[in-house]
């Protein structure tokens, strides 16, 4: 067999099973319901670490971004990075949580490598932020989860164990540790992987938008650990939960809950229970393995830290966070499809990319037809930034000229032939519309004479397709059209020119 | 002993400024001092003999050139070595750091040196500061420079003993329940506890974060004053360090406050108090009461609860504070082990002494999972009352004298079998670092049998001046030490009559 061949037997295989495991699901939540908290770690955007004044950049040679103060040597202390709390405020309110204006830092104690204090820095009883709520879509509508507490840590390093020469070499890179982190934990509100994802999805998307995390799950910067249960349907009390870790994408979050899940009713449908205990998601073997019973888990002695005092926000400053609030993806897609009439797909471009909907929304509000924007915008402007590798904060099309191009289109005094051909120039030479369409010539013939002599002239030099033409073949006439902007150089206006064609075909003198 | 070295740090500055005194001549008589009499002392850990030289030739060469210098010029300070110094060491006296240099240096030492002070060396301490007699250090004990058979006090002993020995002028400690007080009454000398937050702790190696400080050692109320304005102030590497400018103008040490009222808390001088240390208590109050003060009786809580609270609080902190020091990037970490487990254990094991260990196992104990409220929140718990009861005793007195130790300085050996009893060494120190106020030691009288005895006065929240210019006017009533003895052994029979005998201020 061949290797493509076998690959597709093996891709048709997954397939299979993912449609068989959909299936199991489907029949085991008829009679089961799963209940689903998620944790999730957030790195926030700060340009340094949470405690010291060293550099946050992912990718760096290992230990080169340290310090005494990341490294735990003696004597140091730790001094919070007033950025980082700006930041979980900020999610907490595009979350609707109350923010605690006097909350208690604590120390979590546990002895690992990469940890060099051997305890963390996080919040424990009083966290910054509690209560609040995060609202998502599911295929049978809309949903939400409560949120139970969003609070500020310290990230640790990393260990890597790489075998050389067979033997298991142990690596720690500090450069992590230290990072400022959220942990946002919700209620069991959720009800299955779908909208365990959904809620996902929703939470990245505020991290994204409010500019708190940069939601990269590939770098570490958004981890989710999962908290699953299930109880027969009717039953109000909670099942035993077990705690999934290692959920390092979308895909793993819902595969391994899913799997949870099947692992958990199967269980108990044959009359066994289930161990709280924590699990590690194995993605290459598609399932969970034991990494801690809870006869194992940690006494982590939390306790207040006595190294910093209460982290205080006043109402002052949570008023001045809440005013730099952005508007959320939710109640920016209900205005733009209300302001614009924008479909879906637009929409979502413009909440996924909040600097091409300012862009967007200045010309509108400069003059710009908001129709004509959202194509000119979106697809014209946007694929040559994207030609040349720009961004559109740094376009070399500025506002004002879009609308003046824009409007120039909408009076009909500009094809959109010509446009696209000016809008190119624009961005390649960083001309104005005017100088362009002037140094061009490039003003719509409108003037029934003028249009007259080129079809004239195009009827003439093409006899045999006028011929088929009235002799019924109808698709001709786009032909000639064609023919006549061509002659034109695109000049000339595309709707009177076909009138003005159809007339000249009807009259057999011509 | 080289006559400079009973010159006061005010005198010294003043005159090597002044071109006068030499930073030189006074730094070599401190290294002969201490080549004198540190074998037979044991103040010190390590010296910095070279570097103090060419500092002292540098300050002298500024003076030459008509630079201004510091206001500490020239003083030999000795430094505890839990104070890291990145041209030294921060052994804590502990195994576990023998070898550790460290990378900084700490905000207290920066400052010593940016005044012109000469840090000529690092003292010797109880191990990690955890103790009263200096015993615990893994590097041997300091003694009492007056009876050397005698415990200097801890864990800040070896500053104290350079200080009372002569073998340097100042000296910097730290006090978690007592470490520069107790120290001070067993060597004669003044020593004061800032407010909690008014000396940076950036580089000094904790032992229990929401009770250390710095403090400074002296023989005078005023040097006391004076190294005090060179380290105390806000530091942004310490996130507990108060913002306000807590310094002291000298000249402020020479008033006391209209209507002097000290609270005297009676109910704390009962059980376990020695005759003498009683008696010399009384004649202090007399010596007030002739400056002016009114004494008034006080209750406040059972110094008894304040153990129980403080050794709770202390090692809870000190045990997640030590958890560092695991073999993984510094220090001490065992040979031959092949798995982590073993690392931390052995190189743990190996590294911390008795006393160290008994305090990271109380305080990992009273964090545990079902000890918690018993014993940590309790314990917070009765902080809070303490720090309201001392705040509504002193809205109606200046300052709360009692005596700094229930006893004078006991033999070597003879507590360090008993932990219990070295704890209650401790009884009348640990409320203000429960409390967070200062409070200061200062000497008042000797035994019969020669040895210095402490009085200590604890203050408003952030008050250090009051106190400090009450231990210089009960100065201008009393010699110190006094008649303490003056030949009884060869250290102290060249340190002559005693900290604040004639020639010493």
């Amino acid at each position: 067999m061949s290797r493509e061949s076998s690959q597709a037997n093996r891709s048709r295989e997954a397939q299979q099973e993912a449609e068989q495991t959909a299936a199991r699901l489907a029949v085991a939540l008829s009679s089961w319901e799963a209940v689903i908290g998620l944790e999730v770690h957030a790195q926030l955007r700060t340009r340094t670490k949470l405690f010291c004044a060293c550099s946050t950049a992912f990718g760096a040679e290992p230990n080169s971004q340290v310090c005494p103060v990341c490294l735990g040597h003696p004597g140091v202390l730790p001094v919070p990075n007033r950025e980082a709390v700006v930041l979980a405020v900020r999610m907490g309110l595009a979350t609707g949580c109350a923010v605690r204006e006097r909350s208690i830092w604590a120390r979590k104690n546990y002895f690992y490598p990469d940890l060099p204090k051997n305890y963390q820095i996080t919040q424990f009883d009083r966290p910054i932020c509690e209560h609040g709520e995060v609202r998502f879509a599911v295929a049978a509508g809309p949903r939400s989860a409560r949120l139970r507490r969003i609070h500020l840590e310290e990230d640790a390093g990393k260990s890597k164990h790489p075998e050389k020469a067979g033997e298991t070499l142990s690596r720690i890179d500090l450069n992590r540790c230290g990072t400022p982190l959220i942990e946002i934990v919700s209620e069991p509100d959720l009800r299955g992987p779908e909208e365990a994802y959904a809620y996902l999805a929703a939470l990245k998307e505020i991290l994204e938008h409010t500019g708190v995390c940069d939601g990269n799950m590939e770098e570490g910067s958004l981890r989710c650990d999962a908290n699953v249960s299930v109880r027969r349907r009717g039953e109000t009390a909670l099942g035993t939960r077990t705690e999934l870790k290692n959920l390092n994408s979308f895909r793993f979050v819902e595969k391994a809950i899913i799997y949870e899940i099947l692992r958990q009713i199967a269980r108990l449908e044959t009359g066994g229970t289930i161990e709280q205990e924590t699990l590690l998601w194995e993605p290459a073997l598609g399932r969970t393995r034991t990494m801690r019973s809870k006869e194992d888990a940690h006494d982590y002695r939390y306790f207040p830290e006595p190294d910093l005092p209460p982290l205080i926000v006043s109402p002052d400053w949570i008023a001045e966070i809440a005013l730099a609030l952005p508007e959320l993806p939710e109640a920016k897609r209900a205005r733009l499809r209300r302001a614009y009439g924008l479909g879906e797909g637009e929409v979502e471009i413009l909440v996924r990319q909040p600097e091409v909907c300012d862009y967007f929304e200045q010309v509108v509000a400069g003059g710009g037809d908001s129709r004509l924007a959202s194509v000119w915008v979106l697809t014209e402007l946007v694929g040559h930034l994207n030609r040349l590798g720009r961004q559109i904060t740094d376009s070399p099309v500025p506002v004002p000229e879009m609308v003046a191009l824009l409007q120039r289109l909408a009076a009909g005094k500009l094809t959109g032939k010509l446009a696209k051909m000016a809008l190119e120039e624009m961005v390649d030479t960083g001309s104005t519309a005017e100088l362009v369409i002037q140094a061009h010539g490039w003003e719509v013939v409108s003037d029934d004479r003028a249009i007259l002599q080129f079809i004239d002239a195009v009827i003439a030099s093409n006899p045999a397709g006028v011929a088929e033409y009235r002799a019924g073949k109808d698709s001709n006439f786009r032909w000639l059209v064609g023919q006549v902007m061509k002659l034109s150089r695109g000049q000339v206006d595309p709707r009177r020119t076909e009138e003005l064609l159809r007339q000249a075909l009807a009259d057999p003198d011509a | 002993m080289s006559d400079l070295l009973r010159l006061s740090a005010s005198e010294i500055a003043a005159q090597v400024s002044r071109g006068g005194l030499r930073a030189s001549a006074v730094i070599e008589a401190a290294l002969a001092r201490i080549a004198e009499v540190d074998p037979q002392v044991h103040a010190f850990l390590s010296l910095r003999a070279e570097p103090a030289r060419r500092r002292a030739e540098e300050i002298d060469q500024r003076v030459r050139s008509g630079a201004r210098v510091g206001s500490l010029a020239g003083v030999p300070v000795a430094v505890k070595d839990n104070l890291c110094d990145q041209d030294g060491s921060a052994t804590c006296a502990s195994r576990i750091l023998e070898r550790f240099r460290p990378s900084y240096s700490a905000t207290a030492l920066r400052r010593v040196e940016a005044e012109d002070a000469i840090v000529i060396g690092k003292t010797n301490l109880d191990e990690f500061a955890m103790g009263s007699s200096n015993e615990n250090s893994a590097f041997g004990p300091t003694h009492n420079p007056w009876d050397l058979d005698r415990v200097p006090g801890g864990s800040s002993g070896g500053s104290a003993a350079a200080v009372a020995a002569g073998e340097a002028v100042l000296s910097l400690g730290s006090d978690t329940g007592g470490s520069v007080r107790q120290p001070a009454a067993f060597c004669g000398l003044v020593a004061l506890k800032p407010q909690y937050g008014h000396l940076s702790r950036h580089g000094l190696v904790a032992f229990a974060s929401s009770l250390d400080q710095i403090g400074p050692m002296a023989r005078s109320a005023r040097d006391c004053a004076l190294l005090f304005n060179a380290v105390a102030g806000h530091d942004p590497r310490d996130a507990t360090s108060l913002s306000r400018d807590p310094r002291i103008e000298l000249a402020q040490l020479e008033t006391l406050p209209d209507d002097l009222r000290l609270g005297v808390p009676r109910a704390w001088l009962g059980e376990g108090l020695d005759p003498e240390i009683r008696s010399a208590f009384e004649a202090t109050c007399a010596r007030f009461e002739a400056c002016g003060a009114h004494l008034v009786d006080l209750e406040l809580p059972d110094p008894r609860h304040a153990i129980s609270t403080y050794y709770i609080l202390a090692n809870a902190e000190a045990s997640s504070n030590l958890a560092r020091f695991d073999g993984v990037r510094y220090g001490h970490r065992a040979e031959g082990v092949h798995d982590l487990h073993a690392m931390y254990e052995r190189s743990r094991g190996e590294g911390f002494g008795p006393e160290v260990k008994r305090r990271i196992l109380m305080g990992t104990f009273v964090l545990s999972s079902g000890y918690y409220e018993a014993f940590y929140a309790k314990a917070q718990a009765a902080r809070r009352l303490l720090r309201r009861a001392f705040d509504q005793a002193l809205e109606t007195v200046h300052a709360i004298l009692i005596p700094t130790a229930p006893t004078a300085a006991f033999r070597l050996g003879e507590k360090s079998g008993d932990p219990l009893a070295m704890y209650l060494s401790d009884i009348y120190t640990i409320t203000s670092n429960l409390v967070g106020h200062p409070a200061v030691s200062f000497p008042a009288g000797a035994t019969q049998e020669g040895l210095p005895i402490g009085m200590q006065l604890c203050g408003r929240a952030g008050d250090e001046r009051t106190l400090l210019a009450l231990v210089q006017a009960h100065e201008g009533r009393h010699d110190g030490v006094g008649a303490a003895r003056s030949a009884a052994s060869p250290v102290t029979g060249l340190l002559g009559r005693g900290p604040a005998g004639e020639g010493w201020r």
